[in-house]
């Protein structure tokens, strides 16, 4: 850990929290339906789309209206990139003639970006065409995040309201996110990335001479000399910027934000981390705004930042610390290099980058990496994971995060309740029997696929445990990351198994599937029963949700929540490889 | 429910042509008026011919040039193929790989981590100061050049960290080698 890496931290977190505010403002002003300064420009498009498509802005939507058009609008999105995938080779922008995609793969592929998740069991730059790309996938890291964006509006118009049936109307609330919000923001940023290098262009692959052969073994075993380089090219800021702005995630390239042509340089790294956490931080701050209590969506978001930290530091120094297994090599900070546990880590983000970044993209449900989580130290890459096990809550995906953490708060103010022996509250809402059920459904869901599926896949040996890279409790962790990212739709892996076999193909699509919606429909339910309730006046036992005290309360509960669930399963994995590895075992 | 389904169709068509079509080609105009040869992959040519790309890492390999870091991109920096090793710190094959690349580097004093670990994308075009400096006497050796006027040069192709903050030192090695090649061939 260096003097410089803790002042990058700092900065990142400084800039986040100074943006919070005037992003959650305009936010608020948008699901408000207030003025603007691009109503001139997104008024129109938007009267236009609701021409054509002949939706009336004015109507307003029950909870199950609302969940109903959501589904629908999943599903047929999800069809039309299934459909892009297994027809690529006869569309155009196909320079290099990828074939069609594989029916287990390419459903994988459309439940993974319709769900926001970006689970890549493939390697884009040799599977997927420009068109599927750009018209089949980047377009899903618009909608999906505009989804979550709708659905945690709805949630917070569920607590701001009384004695109202509705929550707003669905496709105003995802057009108001998508041409106000996420496309305007997309546009300045992907260019921000090209102007570091990042590719954007719909040409073939360059073949570059090497200015050293290299001599190789070949895949027939013999010599063989490579003496040029193919340079995979595509469209790729323009899907970069919205794949961070979205939590998104799915990279052009295999390695994802590791590529140079994804994330070229420091700055651009820079960005990308920010652009991941300035959409959940400003809805954080909306929270507060719409629900008439500022200061609440600032306590919300100090437990996120308290978690980003402990996440952040603990990482940090794991990744700093040398491999005990590797002998005369310099594993030490100094002023010339970063030190520390580099396989797997580009030399420009060094070990504070890659550290700070796995854990922004794991805490928000992004997914994009910048170094590979399968070759961190143990305790390391038991950050990113714990950071999903958590729910996706510490700034969370786009929207998700947000209604995600607004699940605990019930829990949060419902315990306090208990400890007091009052009804509890939760600005001015009695938070009664069907709330709590449904609250405790939505977190029950969660354990039971991630820890479900890796169970079965753990113990029949001829379903998934050909796939691993590695052997040992790290092994463990590989599968139970799998599930663990599908499920909490963040999508980063261990990359070294190989998931792109019929059963991790199809069960880790369940595990999308019901990680997103299984989850969003008892929280729409619970949103529409905190609509139709009445706000009663606080008194002098009213928990206060404004407080350092209700942050800590909020912080432990999900603390409490993640550990009590997972932590058997951790002592296996990660907990186990540490103390291996510093007892010396290799396998 | 079939209200609903037609206008998700038509939602889904009219956004889909915005987001998945317009967009780009908007952003690929603007991106070739403002940053034609960064939006092409910032593509080094010598005598009309491609030879790499400013970002993207090659193979060195030979005793003569720097050393770029191993890479588990396909047979080595495959650009069509970016890969990490995905190996855990336990793992055997990890230590071993190291083991052969330290000694590669006929190393009698210990070797930058960089520069015996894969990267997270195979295509790492950079090492770290530390890395180039390791490699100066073998290089110099080997192009009978003194070796401060080799160090002089890994010092010159530095670059420090992005607005003197972010990131790390790096050294690019594509550069540094070319540089080295028309210093004394």
């Amino acid at each position: 850990m260096s003097l410089n890496g803790s002042l990058q931290i700092s900065l990142f977190i400084a800039t986040i929290l100074l943006l919070a505010k005037p992003m959650g403002t305009y936010l608020t002003h948008v699901f408000e339906g207030r003025k603007t300064f691009l109503d001139p420009v997104a008024g129109p498009c938007a009267r236009l789309l609701y021409r054509v498509t002949r939706i009336d802005p004015a109507h307003e939507m029950r909870w199950t209206e609302y969940a109903i058009s959501m589904l629908v609008f999943s599903g047929v999105t999800a069809l039309l990139t299934y459909g892009i995938e297994r027809l690529q080779h006869f569309l155009p922008l196909n320079p290099q003639h990828l074939a069609n995609v594989e029916p287990a793969l390419a459903l994988n592929t459309a439940i993974s970006f319709t769900t926001n998740t970006n689970w890549q069991s493939y390697s884009p730059e040799s599977t997927m065409s420009y068109l599927t790309q750009m018209l089949g996938l980047a377009t899903h890291n618009f909608w999906s995040a505009a989804v979550g964006m709708a659905l945690a509006v709805a949630f917070i118009r569920g607590i701001a309201r009384r004695e109202s049936k509705t929550l707003g109307n669905f496709w105003v609330d995802l057009t108001r996110g998508t041409l106000w919000v996420l496309l305007p923001l997309s546009i300045v940023f992907s260019l921000a990335l090209v102007s570091q290098g990042v590719v954007q262009n719909f040409k073939a692959y360059d073949t570059a001479t090497l200015v050293e052969a290299q001599k190789i073994t070949g895949a027939d075993g013999k010599p063989a000399t490579v003496t040029t380089q193919t340079i995979a090219q595509g469209p790729v800021a323009s899907q970069e910027a919205i794949k961070m702005l979205g939590t998104n995630g799915g990279g052009f390239f295999n390695a994802n934000s590791a590529h140079p042509f994804e994330n070229p340089t420091p700055v651009s790294n820079f960005l990308q981390m920010l652009s991941i956490f300035l959409l959940p931080a400003g809805l954080a701050v909306s929270l507060g705004q719409m629900v008439g209590s500022p200061k609440h969506g600032w306590a919300v978001l100090a437990a996120m930042v308290v978690l980003w930290f402990a996440g952040t530091l603990t990482c940090y120094w794991a990744e700093s610390q040398p491999n005990p297994l590797l002998h005369n090599v310099d594993q030490h900070v100094s002023l010339t290099q970063s030190g520390g546990n580099m396989e797997g880590k580009e030399v420009r983000f060094g070990i504070a980058n890659s550290a700070l970044f796995a854990t922004v993209t794991t805490d928000a449900s992004c997914g994009a990496v910048n170094s590979m989580h399968d070759s961190f130290t143990p305790l390391g890459g038991m950050v990113p994971m714990v950071n999903i096990l958590l729910g996706e809550v510490v700034f969370g995906g786009v929207g998700a995060g947000l209604y995600g953490m607004l699940v605990f708060v019930i829990m949060a103010v419902f315990i306090a309740g208990l400890m007091v022996g009052r009804t509890p509250e939760y600005l001015g809402k009695k938070i009664e029997s069907y709330d709590v059920q449904m609250s405790m459904l939505y977190l029950l869901i969660f354990p039971f696929i991630i820890l479900g599926f890796a169970a079965v896949t753990v113990l029949m040996p001829n379903l998934g445990l050909s796939s691993l890279a590695n052997h040992g409790p790290h092994g463990l962790s590989e599968i139970l990351y799998a599930y663990t990212s599908a499920t909490g739709n963040n999508g980063s892996a261990f990359a070294g198994l190989n998931a792109n076999t019929h059963w991790y193909n199809y069960s880790l699509t369940v595990a999308m599937f019901f990680g997103r919606f299984m989850m969003i429909i008892p929280m729409l339910a619970i949103a529409g029963n905190l609509a139709r309730k009445k706000i009663v006046p606080a008194s002098a036992g009213t928990f206060p949700v404004t407080t350092p005290l209700f942050t800590l309360l909020l912080t432990g509960v999900i603390v409490i929540v993640g550990a009590l669930t997972f932590f058997p399963a951790l002592t296996l994995g990660p907990i186990l490889e540490h103390l291996l590895l510093h007892a010396g075992h290799t396998f | 429910m079939k209200k609903h389904i037609v206008t998700a169709c038509l939602y889904t068509a009219i956004t889909a042509v915005l987001l998945g079509v317009v967009y780009p080609l908007l952003i690929t105009g603007l991106a070739h008026l403002a940053f034609p040869a960064k939006a092409n992959g910032s593509l080094l040519t010598r005598n009309g011919e491609v030879i790499g790309s400013h970002l993207i890492g090659q193979p060195f390999t030979g005793p003569a040039y720097f050393h770029s870091r191993p890479s588990a991109a396909g047979t080595g920096y495959d650009a069509a193929n970016s890969s990490g090793s995905n190996l855990a710190p336990t793992n055997k094959a990890l230590v071993d790989r190291v083991a052969a690349s330290v000694s590669t580097e006929a190393a009698a004093t210990p070797v930058p981590i960089d520069l015996v670990t894969t990267s997270a994308s195979g295509l790492d075009p950079d090492i770290t100061p530390a890395a180039a400096l390791y490699q100066v006497p073998r290089v110099a050796s080997q192009r009978g050049l003194p070796e401060a006027t080799v160090r002089q040069l890994v010092i010159s192709h530095t670059k420090p960290r992005q607005l003197g903050l972010l990131g790390e030192p790096t050294v690019n090695v594509l550069d540094l080698n070319l540089a080295l090649d028309q210093l004394k061939p």
